[in-house]
């Protein structure tokens, strides 16, 4: 049993050896139906994210395991239940694996230190999502072979992110350079310090990327000041058609999902050619099966 | 009451300018006599060989929580009291920001009350600013003051309104006590976890930016100037308010201020796994910021070691790191984290010992602080290279926060005496009741 509580702690070695694995749960790949089988996986989800629980769902069930889905809505949580009473009321169920997905950052790490149980970080606050870099990783490995020598600009709302963490920290490890792109006020210090190269200017780093990833832009972060409009944001940062053009020619596009259309990217982009997003996707239930099997069974 | 003959102790008494082996003989709860030669045993007289050991003026904690009343499971009067001696303190500043606030007569002598019935330091309540700590309406200093409060403060709090700020520094002149303040500007630190940095980052938290404090003691730093008043200001914890503090001492302001020894202890990567022990307010900031603290303790620019002693339950730090409560128990390990600053070569063991006494007692005007004939037997003894091992399990004080759990420390209060009194001794509490 081992925790996934972020991509920091794990050695290149064992993020490949995880990422081969995913390679096997992908469709066509031997059936792996009895991993898991007769035990439970407990969705536990602080927050709503219908992509992450359904991906991490179809992943459990495909490994033969009964999934258990507590949400927040009607919990006894909004009663003043801690988070660590309801983890351990879930662990008393006696699942394999809990996967966690909470919007303060270092809750699953909390509950990993007083469960028996194996922790799965699907999203907490603005730490990390792991098993979103490794569908990514494994996006791009697939179309690349490998990373080492790669660029890969991650644009936008970076301070408020797990996504860019982890993929920060993942790219990383697997050999890529990584550069961070967005407005100042949402770029925290000290992305040096975790390996990555920071730009306020979009189109001046573009033409380097193989391939940008784009972040979803919250619309509060408008009335928290971080940004004057939208409007701006999507000039100054916004994935255009135009901009497209002037990408490498094969340079790809991913998104974490879901897209504002035509903020943070523009549709025809989404749904154009450079366009991976969809990879991402299906990538998710293999990425997740591997994470699963590796760490509950 | 029984003379005291304490007998060839290293005395540091810095306000006096000892530092020695002396003689010390204490009557009637006073120091009697001071000696560089042996002195003779009065008849009765207890006599306490002090060989190897320091001799010091009994510390003084500007900046303690004690929750009584209204989070007496924290904390009381009485377990402060003793977790205070047991630290080497014969006085406390209680803050009010209780769950009554101290911001009447009634509830300075209710802390008071409590405190005559510990019987085991002195206990200097502080009024709160403003009713409530609403920072609304100034509260009626005038009569805090007449029942005992010793400096105005809304601690745990910031004054955010600056006309407001500038009212209460006026009006205490009257007075001539300081107005304490916890300087933090909500606009900045709003949401915030922990100090902005590569740590916070790293953690995905939300940071509490230097400016947060810095902007607040330049604006306190304006308007005390223009007041004339007296500015303390609590718990520093970054270079851009020390430099501040440090140009508007040089200029004449009456300005003073104290450091935790947290601050001058962990920076930031302290909070480490979302370590909730690891959580207060001001933030562990960096390790800059950390090494101005130090250089501001030597310099002169700090005038205080204060340990902002804010007992928690286990329950409130075993939560996400978001919701963790700030704060953490200081008492107890004050001593030892100042001593390792002496050990390391940063402070002279005569500096480490005026920011534990001398200081606090001249910045709040308080009694003790010093060894001269005369002046009230507060003292304490130290045995200054004994090694020992934090348990927060051990302490006397009723909560458990503390990231020093573990720790080893350098310098170990053997004795507490407080008037002429002892009432802690070798790990023991001596209790009158
Ligand atoms: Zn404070």
């Amino acid at each position: 049993m081992r925790h996934l509580l972020g991509i920091a702690g794990w050695r290149r070695d064992e993020l490949e050896a995880l990422l081969d694995r995913a390679q096997t749960h992908l469709p066509g790949g031997p059936d792996a139906s009895h991993v898991l089988r007769g035990r439970v996986v407990a969705n536990l989800f602080f927050e709503d994210s219908t992509r992450t629980r359904s991906s991490f769902e179809v992943a459990a069930r495909r490994l033969g395991a009964d999934v258990l889905n507590w949400s927040y809505a009607g919990s006894s949580v909004s009663k003043g239940e801690t988070l660590l009473d309801t983890a351990r009321n879930i662990e008393a169920m006696g699942p394999a694996a809990i996967v966690i997905r909470h919007r303060s950052s270092g809750a699953p790490g909390l509950v990993a230190r007083h469960v028996k149980c194996a922790v799965v970080n699907a999203g907490d606050g603005a730490h990390e999502h792991p098993s979103q870099a490794l569908l990514d990783a494994f996006t791009l490995r697939q179309r690349w072979g490998r990373l080492d020598g790669r660029t890969v600009l991650i644009v936008g709302d970076v301070l408020h992110s797990r996504v860019a963490r982890s993929n920060l920290l993942c790219l990383k490890a697997l050999g890529a350079r990584v550069v961070l792109c967005g407005p100042p006020t949402l770029l925290p210090p000290g992305l040096e310090e975790m390996g990555g190269e920071v730009s306020h200017h979009l189109d001046a780093v573009l033409p380097q990327a193989d391939a940008v990833m784009c972040l979803r832009l919250q619309t509060e972060r408008m009335s928290e000041a971080f940004l004057p409009s939208q409007r701006e944001y999507s000039r100054l940062f916004g994935v255009t058609p135009a901009r497209a053009e002037r990408m490498k020619p094969d340079a790809l596009v991913l998104h974490p999902g879901p897209i504002n259309r035509g903020v943070e990217l523009s549709p025809v982009v989404a749904d154009g050619p450079r366009s991976v997003i969809l990879e991402q996707v299906a990538n998710g239930v293999a990425v997740r099966r591997a994470i699963l099997e590796a760490c509950a069974s | 009451m029984t003379p005291v003959l304490f007998q060839r102790a290293r005395v540091i008494d810095p306000r006096n300018g000892v530092d020695g082996v002396r003689d010390v003989l204490v009557m009637d709860g006073r120091v009697a006599q001071v000696s560089e030669g042996p002195l003779p045993a009065p008849k009765d007289a207890r006599v306490v060989d002090a060989t190897d050991q320091w001799l010091v003026p009994g510390f003084i904690d500007l900046h303690v929580h004690l929750r009584e009343p209204g989070e007496e499971g924290k904390e009381t009067v009485l377990t402060g009291c003793r977790a205070a001696v047991a630290g080497g303190f014969t006085g406390v500043v209680a803050m009010p920001n209780t769950k009554v606030v101290n911001d009447s007569a009634l509830v300075t002598e209710l802390v008071l009350s409590r405190a005559r019935d510990a019987a085991l330091c002195h206990v200097y309540p502080a009024g709160a600013i403003t009713k409530g700590l609403k920072g609304e309406e100034l509260s009626e200093a005038g009569e805090l003051i007449g029942a005992g409060c010793v400096a105005l403060t809304d601690d745990g709090r910031p004054v955010m309104n600056a006309g407001l700020m500038r009212r209460v520094l006026q009006y205490a002149t009257q007075f001539d006590v300081p107005v304490m303040v916890h300087e933090e500007d909500l606009t900045l630190s709003a949401g915030g976890a922990m100090h902005e940095g590569a740590t916070s980052t790293r953690l995905g938290l939300r940071g509490i930016p230097s400016s947060a404090e810095v902007a607040m003691v330049a604006r306190d730093l304006v308007l005390l100037e223009e007041t004339k008043g007296r500015l303390h200001v609590a718990h520093v914890s970054c270079e851009g308010s020390v430099r501040l503090i440090r140009e508007a001492k040089k200029r004449g302001l009456r300005v003073t201020c104290e450091v935790a020894p947290h601050h001058f202890t962990l920076d930031d990567r302290a909070v480490g796994d979302y370590d909730t022990h690891a959580k207060m307010a001001p933030p562990l900031r960096s390790d800059v910021d950390v090494r101005a603290l130090r250089e501001a303790l030597v310099d002169g620019t700090v005038d205080a070691i204060a340990t902002d002693h804010a007992p928690h339950g286990v329950s409130d730090k075993l939560v996400e790191f978001e919701k963790g409560i700030n704060g953490i128990v200081g008492l107890e390990t004050a001593l030892g984290l100042t001593l390792a600053l002496v050990h390391e070569g940063v402070l002279t063991p005569r500096r480490a010992v005026e920011l534990l006494s001398d200081g606090p007692a001249r910045v709040f005007g308080l009694p003790g602080g010093h060894l001269a004939p005369g002046a009230p037997a507060d003292i304490t003894l130290v045995s200054p290279s004994e090694e020992w091992t934090v348990d927060a399990h051990r302490f006397y004080s009723r909560s458990r926060n503390t990231p020093f759990h573990g720790r080893t420390l350098k310098g170990r209060v053997t004795q507490t005496w407080v008037g002429g009194r002892c009432v802690f001794e070798d790990g023991q509490l001596k209790e009158s009741r």
